[in-house]
């Protein structure tokens, strides 16, 4: 019992991460980022290289993948994103080049890092014992570590000019380009620390499940499931979603065998969303 | 020729050239065959995302639904003994029940949104058959599908046993099917059904308020769309004689969408276009077969950079297109920066 809370409080806040990038995404540009789980991939990738195979100190590691691969979302926001969304005359061109960028960078992992899973060990050793639960302490830190990050984007978002900027722009982009705001950079801003989050969330994950050049696809479902679960577009939400399917799959992992867990998460959502399809939080269309 | 019966002409051309003549130039080369009845029946599954994408939907589960077409076909003829041409339209129809299942909650949502659920739904239905116990055998999956069997009737055979010398039966077969399954698709498009559902990808509220039954409607779309889909899966279940959870990923569910633009939404004869053009072009392009994904992945996004209507909306194809269904110029001006209006239904006029 004590396991599956602890269990369910680590998966929530690793998921967090995912969702809030997910989510910061579409709230600033209306674009649902299908590559998502694919960032989060090459996090796990880029922190697998540059700390078991060059050696380099793992904080470093995290922050070359978050480096990297808000990079990489800056590029596709630059030279893709931007083009189509002003041609499109339909919301689906923006969805399919998501959809473009999600099999082009999957596609290009498994031509450049292969089919293997890879991990990185634990960084630190040691079990912290609560109740009769166990809990590795590389977890324990892997958890706190994407708990600043969350803590840190949200006081980013709440207090600093750029933050207010990007919140402006998720109100309406009209006004808030009438007022002055350089709507391009906040959404550079914006595809940056999305992409960012997955990465990190990528990144310190890998030290816990091994990574693999497909695993995207499955990551960016989970994504989705946390954003309408809580509602698209909103902080709180995507917070509150990743933790009810952080509970959730602790909670099945322990009752149920294998992946008949998520089959039961994707109908319970199903029939959540005939309840309330636009999440707990999110407001109606 | 005034652009009616260039098109007539033009669909006449086409008949003659895949019932007559591809079958006689290449009955000795079953290889030949064999990728133009993938190319048919990838067609085929596509053609349900068309009319799915017609009411405004972003729908990408076809692959789900193709899989629950191929499963019942598996299920029903190794356990059941049922004959193929039972299977073929029971699997649409089990296909269609659980679109209109899963369709009729799901479907209230719009835009990112469904497009979210209907991927998840792949996933979902991938997960189902792996866990189904001794009733889909899991990862092993089902082997030895047999193949369809003759018909006849009063002692008179019809259609002869399938025996697996020749692809040409399945190509013959799979031809039938694309043209049944286009026949309806335009006979849908330009009846008041297919107004019906143009009316919803416009502005779902405004047809809501002169009256048409929304969720209604939405839900025929979306059934109609997974029969397809099912039939397309039940033909390949025949024709490849084995189905897996793994036979169907969500990159088909992906690929089905982008024939379905790469020929161009607007045109019906959109998805079978992009099918051909993909399928071929890659058998073509044999030594490349390993990089396909990524290849995919640059024409999708090379496309909707530069040529976001498709194939068909080249000027060189403006002859055949010209007098197809007129369709009110949608969206309006784009707003700075393209933003899509906050409500996700696509005909909202932007700024």
């Amino acid at each position: 019992m004590t396991q599956m809370i602890v269990n369910g409080l680590v998966l929530g806040t690793l998921y967090a991460l995912i969702a809030l990038g997910l989510t910061l995404i579409f709230s600033i540009m209306r674009v649902v980022n299908f590559a998502h789980g694919q960032m989060y991939m090459l996090g796990g990738f880029v922190v697998y290289y540059l700390n078991v195979v060059f050696g380099l100190n793992y904080f470093l590691a995290l922050l070359g993948a978050i480096v990297t691969v808000g990079l990489v979302g800056v590029l596709f926001e630059v030279f893709l994103f931007r083009r189509v969304m002003r041609i499109a005359k339909r919301e689906e061109n923006t969805m399919l080049l998501a959809m473009g960028t999600a099999l082009l960078l999957e596609s290009l992992a498994y031509v450049v890092f292969g089919e293997k899973q890879r991990g990185v060990p634990p960084i630190v050793d040691g079990v912290l014992e609560i109740g009769d639960a166990f809990l590795p302490l590389s977890r324990l830190l892997v958890m706190a570590l994407s708990a600043v990050m969350i803590v840190a984007l949200l006081l980013f978002v709440q207090y600093t000019r750029p933050g207010r900027a990007m919140r402006a722009v998720a109100q309406d982009k009209e006004v808030t380009y009438l007022q002055g705001v350089n709507i391009k950079r906040i959404g550079m801003l914006g595809f940056f620390l999305g992409a960012a989050l997955a990465g990190a969330a990528g990144g310190l994950l890998v030290t816990v499940f091994a990574v693999n050049a497909g695993i995207g696809t499955a990551i960016s479902v989970k994504a989705f499931l946390m954003v309408m679960i809580g509602g698209a577009g909103v902080t709180a939400g995507a917070i509150l979603g990743a933790f009810a399917l952080g509970f959730a799959e602790a909670i099945g992992y322990e009752v149920f065998p294998g992946s008949i867990t998520y089959l039961l998460i994707f109908i319970g959502i199903i029939v959540f969303l005939l309840i309330r399809p636009q999440g707990i939080m999110g407001r109606t269309a | 020729m005034t652009p009616k019966y260039l098109r007539l002409a033009t669909v006449a051309v086409a008949l003659l050239v895949f019932f007559a003549i591809i079958p006689l130039a290449f009955s000795a080369s079953p290889y030949v065959l064999n990728v133009l009845t993938n190319a048919l029946i990838l067609s085929v599954i596509a053609s349900g995302v068309w009319l799915t994408f017609a009411i405004g939907r972003i729908n990408i589960a076809q692959g789900a639904f193709a899989m629950i077409g191929g499963y019942a076909t598996a299920i029903l003829s190794t356990r059941y003994g049922v004959s193929f041409w039972l299977c073929l339209p029971l699997s649409g129809l089990v296909a269609a029940a659980v679109g209109v299942v899963i369709g009729w909650p799901v479907l209230r949502l719009r835009g990112v949104y469904f497009s979210m659920i209907s991927l998840s739904i792949t996933e979902a239905v991938r997960l189902a058959f792996l866990n189904g116990g001794e009733f889909t055998r899991g990862a092993s999956g089902i082997i030895n599908i047999p193949r369809p069997d003759a018909i006849s009737i009063f002692g008179i055979t019809l259609v002869p046993e399938f025996d697996g010398t020749s692809p040409l039966p399945y190509y013959y077969l799979a031809v039938l099917i694309l043209t049944l399954t286009l026949l309806s698709l335009w006979r849908i498009a330009n009846s008041r059904l297919g107004w019906t559902f143009r009316s919803m990808r416009m502005n779902e509220e405004l047809a809501a308020s002169i009256g048409v039954n929304v969720a209604k409607y939405r839900v025929i779309a979306f059934a109609i769309c997974c029969f397809i889909g099912g039939v397309g899966g039940s033909f390949f279940a025949a024709f490849q004689q084995n189905i897996y959870p793994a036979t169907y990923t969500v990159n088909d569910s992906i690929f089905a969408m982008l024939y379905c633009f790469l020929g161009g939404l607007d045109y019906i004869a959109g998805p079978m276009v992009g099918a051909f053009l993909l399928v071929i072009s890659f058998e073509l392009l044999h030594p490349l077969q390993q990089y396909q994904p990524l290849i995919y992945a640059l024409l999708m996004i090379g496309f909707m950079l530069w040529l976001p209507n498709g194939i068909l909306s080249l000027p060189l194809f403006e002859r055949w297109m010209a007098d197809t269904a007129p369709r009110p110029e949608e969206g309006g001006r784009a707003e700075p920066a393209g933003a899509v209006s906050k409500v996700s239904s696509t005909g909202r006029s932007g700024a």
